[in-house]
């Protein structure tokens, strides 16, 4: 059966909330592996309002679901390349703190 | 008085979201990053379980098998590989920018807040599918969101060769001892880092 009891903005809270931890976290994090995670966070949090809308407003074509799919498809493969360039990056400079890759500033 | 399936949805939502806001503050937060990565597995598996309420099935087992088990353990390793205990400087300004980035969320909490509340949605919508939520998804899949479905191939495929070629050491292709090839050299070169100090006169 659907869900009447939790009402549909109780997901959007919780995933508004997960995306603005992940946003502080991307911003205030000195270890680039924290950066990374605080992006699964934020596209996480935007699967959950996908799932939501899908299943609240969209029941029959549940076309929130297929999006959720290509972003987990995507999340996975974003995953997979940046923590390749991490490792690049690690190699050539020796640390992982954000402060310090500074190449390509002014 | 809320009937006994309505309670149960309501504490079950309740535990799971407080499991992923708290555990998303402790990724954010622990000092110690290998505890955030565990926390963020825990985090993804709470996931799972809201779509589970959201009648997806499909997505929480995608969701557990995708992030739980390659994601996170990728991650896991990469912290294994790049785990250096270091003291990191010090730099200025760290109190106003994190002052300044958490008014920004904030202030992008209460907006979200607002446009979730205020909008008048159509409520209740069509009655969800259930269990054959999954083969409307396969006909999807292969009807409609078809042209999607195979870039997606093809991007997995990209990335899966770029982080090879990202990631990849330089080896010899000769032993410098023997002269022979060597396989799949695992005498590595010896490198000098790159870039260590930017330099600047």
């Amino acid at each position: 059966m659907t869900s009447i009891s939790v009402p549909l903005e109780a997901y959007l809270s919780v995933a508004a909330l997960l995306f603005c931890i992940g946003i502080w976290g991307l911003i205030n994090s000195r270890n680039a592996v924290r950066v990374l995670m605080s992006i699964e966070l934020m596209l996480n949090a935007v699967n959950i309002n996908l799932m939501a809308f899908s299943s609240y407003l969209d029941g029959q074509e549940i076309r929130g679901q297929v999006y959720a799919i290509f972003v987990i498809t995507v999340a996975a493969a974003e995953a997979a390349v940046g923590l390749a360039i991490l490792l690049s990056l690690y190699r050539n400079r020796d640390t992982v703190d954000m402060e310090r890759f500074n190449l390509l500033r002014w | 008085m809320p009937s006994l399936a309505e309670l149960t949805q309501l504490i079950v939502f309740a535990l799971l979201a407080t499991g992923v806001v708290v555990g998303s503050l402790g990724v954010v937060l622990l000092p110690n990053v290998v505890y955030a990565a565990f926390l963020l597995g825990g985090v993804f598996l709470s996931v799972a379980g809201l779509y589970l309420m959201l009648n997806a099935s499909f997505i929480a087992a995608a969701q557990v098998l995708v992030y739980v088990g390659a994601v996170n353990v990728l991650i896991l390793f990469s912290i294994m590989l790049v785990n250096k205990k270091e003291a990191m400087a010090a730099s200025p300004g760290v109190g106003l920018r994190r002052l300044l980035s958490s008014g920004v969320c904030a202030g992008l909490l209460w907006l979200l807040l607002r446009v979730a509340y205020t909008t008048p949605w159509a409520t209740p919508g069509p009655e969800p599918r259930g269990d054959d939520a999954v083969i409307r998804l396969g006909e999807h899949f292969f009807s409609d969101y078809l042209l999607p479905f195979e870039l997606a191939s093809v991007l997995l495929l990209m990335a899966m060769i770029g982080a090879i070629v990202l990631a990849r050491r330089d080896v010899f292709n000769t032993d410098v001892g023997t002269g022979e090839a060597v396989d799949q050299a695992l005498i590595e070169k010896e490198r000098t880092p790159l870039l260590l100090e930017k330099t600047r006169p």
